[in-house]
């Protein structure tokens, strides 16, 4: 057993190796001990708290069981996810982390005792709207993410779920829990807080529902930040060093994504939380209108002769490259352009795939060297000296409307000016619109080949051409 | 007149939002998800709650209804922070390889 003080010292060494784990990001080559901070801050934590309990009876070992249990269980997890699957595979966590919240919410309700809140229906009062907050919070967290992971999953349709009222609904039951809480700190009576948990569900379930596939990207960093928020609020209750840091470390790391992917979209984080984006399928109307304009579509001959012609090429992913797994055959492809002297590039956009960064995980798996890797400012200026744009998987991030209609629902969205490069390559399964539900103008212009195949079986047709 | 432990708490709180905006900031944006991956495991940090609550159970009644929804907690946060560290440095192992090829 140690002092109380003494354990709160080791709780602020761990706050503070939480804080180099996220610092040695900065840098690719600063990463991996960063995650060793976070490691040994984790370790630190655990210890301390089975020493400042003290009780070392049975209930130790069944700790330690249920330990290794959910260890296992995530280290099977983490070794066996394809790359392909981060998205969902964060938004399951940040379940599991909201959940988790939940429940210790729900045991220091129940028992304040072993918490030194209080007794049992007299807990202090400052405890009770930290451990309602936090309580609230999580369960936002972990049914908001649930939702978030099957829609990513493909289980639940990524297209939004709107109906009249919705958000007069949402605003209802927002306020429901500040009234629920109001009332728990006044009566203590235990209806209340489980009432005021199940309302929680039900707001996160509601609120992600109404978010369509591509907002994703918010989506995830927002429950990101709640699941810190969360985390901070028990930290509050528990009166733990450690976790008030953390989350409030996680609470701002989410709140500067979904900041930075609101920007990279020029859409306001209001406008993506009442959702809807891209649900008025006008899509008939559209079809018409394609037939009429002229597309030069190609076959991978043509792309590799343009490409073995070229002497840069940059190479912008998206989605559709996930989708078809088609990292490493787009690997394969860039050697073979750079045995010949081709300088290749890659070209990201920031909200690129379903989450922060998604793009550059997959490139790093199929090896592609992190300094040739390039963020759409510092690219954006080399399209204009460049041949040929190789564009897989992506769409509205390259359309040009976002420059020039000021109607267009994604006018102002900074975009990549793939159309100045002297010929575009635009591999994509059908003319579709992307997922804004607009027309991209590349398409018909004159430079632009479109090659319309699977990703994966274009770009490895591609690598059989180019010998 | 002595100032309320909360307010201190609330000074870490505020601070560490300030520490947390900066640091963030600095990340590389090629390094956005593993970002995500370890906030993940380091908010489960929340496991030091569930082992308190896990270990409040009487040495006869081992599971009451407050200890195993610590219990519960533990596996969640287990979970995570296993699986949250172990993807994070398998995707940071994978930005190696490539500067030792090169």
């Amino acid at each position: 057993m140690i002092s109380a003080n003494l354990s709160a010292v080791f709780y602020l060494i761990s706050g503070i190796l939480f804080i180099l784990a996220l610092r040695g990001l900065s840098s690719p080559d600063t990463s991996r001990q960063g995650n060793y901070f976070g490691i040994a801050g984790m370790v630190i934590a655990i210890i301390v708290t089975f020493l400042s309990v003290g009780n070392f009876s049975t209930s130790l070992i069944y700790v330690i069981i249920f330990l290794v249990i959910g260890g296992a269980i995530g280290a099977f997890i983490a070794f066996k996810i394809p790359m392909t699957a981060m998205p969902e595979l964060v938004a399951g966590f940040h379940s599991l982390v909201g959940l988790a919240a939940v429940f210790v919410a729900i045991a220091a309700y129940l028992n304040p005792e072993a918490f030194n809140l209080g007794t049992t229906s007299n807990i202090k009062l400052a405890s009770l709207i930290e451990m309602s907050i936090g309580a609230a919070v999580g369960a936002i967290t972990f049914s908001g993410s649930i939702i978030a992971f099957l829609k990513l999953r493909g289980i639940m349709s990524g297209s939004p779920i709107t109906f009249k009222g919705q958000h007069f609904l949402n605003l209802i039951l927002g306020i429901g829990i500040f009234v629920l809480i109001f009332y728990l700190c006044k009566t203590q009576l235990d209806n209340i807080f489980w009432t005021l948990i199940a309302i929680s569900f039900l707001v996160g379930i509601l609120l992600i529902i109404p978010i369509g596939g591509a907002d994703m990207p918010v989506v995830i960093s927002m429950l990101n930040s709640y699941s810190g928020w969360a985390a901070a609020g028990i930290g509050f209750t528990l009166e733990n060093t450690a976790l008030i840091i953390t989350g409030a470390l996680v609470g701002s790391s989410g709140a500067i994504l979904s900041y930075i992917m609101c920007k990279a979209m020029n859409r306001s984080f209001v406008s993506v939380i009442l959702g809807g984006f891209g649900a008025d399928n006008s899509s008939d109307d559209k079809k018409d209108k394609e037939d009429q304009k002229p597309v030069k579509s190609g076959n991978a001959e043509d792309a590799a002769f343009l490409m073995k012609n070229a002497s840069s090429v940059i190479i912008v992913p998206g989605y559709g490259m996930a989708v078809a797994q088609a990292q490493h055959a787009l690997r394969e492809m860039v050697d073979k352009l750079k045995k010949n002297d081709i300088k290749v590039t890659y070209a990201i956009h920031p909200v690129a795939g379903r989450m922060p960064g998604h793009m550059n995980v997959l490139l790093a798996e199929a090896n592609v060297p992190y300094d040739e890797v390039f963020e759409l400012e510092d690219i954006n200026n080399d399209f204009a000296n460049s041949d040929v744009a190789f564009v897989i998987g992506a769409n509205d991030v390259t359309n040009p409307v976002a420059k020039t209609d000021p109607k267009s629902p994604i006018f102002g969205m900074p975009v990549l000016d793939v159309e100045k490069c002297k010929s575009v390559l635009f591999v994509k399964r059908s003319l579709s619109p992307g997922y804004a539900g607009i027309d991209n103008e590349l398409f018909y212009k004159d430079n632009t080949l479109m090659l319309f195949a699977d990703a994966k079986k274009m770009t490895e047709d591609i690598v059989k051409n180019l010998d | 007149m002595e100032i309320d432990p909360f307010i201190f708490r609330l000074s870490i709180f505020i601070l560490s939002i300030f520490i947390g905006y900066y640091v963030v900031w600095s990340v590389t944006p090629s390094l956005h998800t593993p970002l995500m991956s370890v906030t993940n495991a380091i908010s489960s940090v929340i496991i030091v709650g569930a082992i308190i609550a896990a270990l409040a159970g009487s040495s006869e009644n081992i599971f009451n209804t407050s200890s195993t929804f610590g219990f519960i907690a533990i596996i969640l946060a287990a979970i995570n922070i296993f699986g949250g560290f172990l993807v994070t440095q398998r995707m940071l192992q994978m930005y190696k390889k490539k500067k030792g090829k090169k």
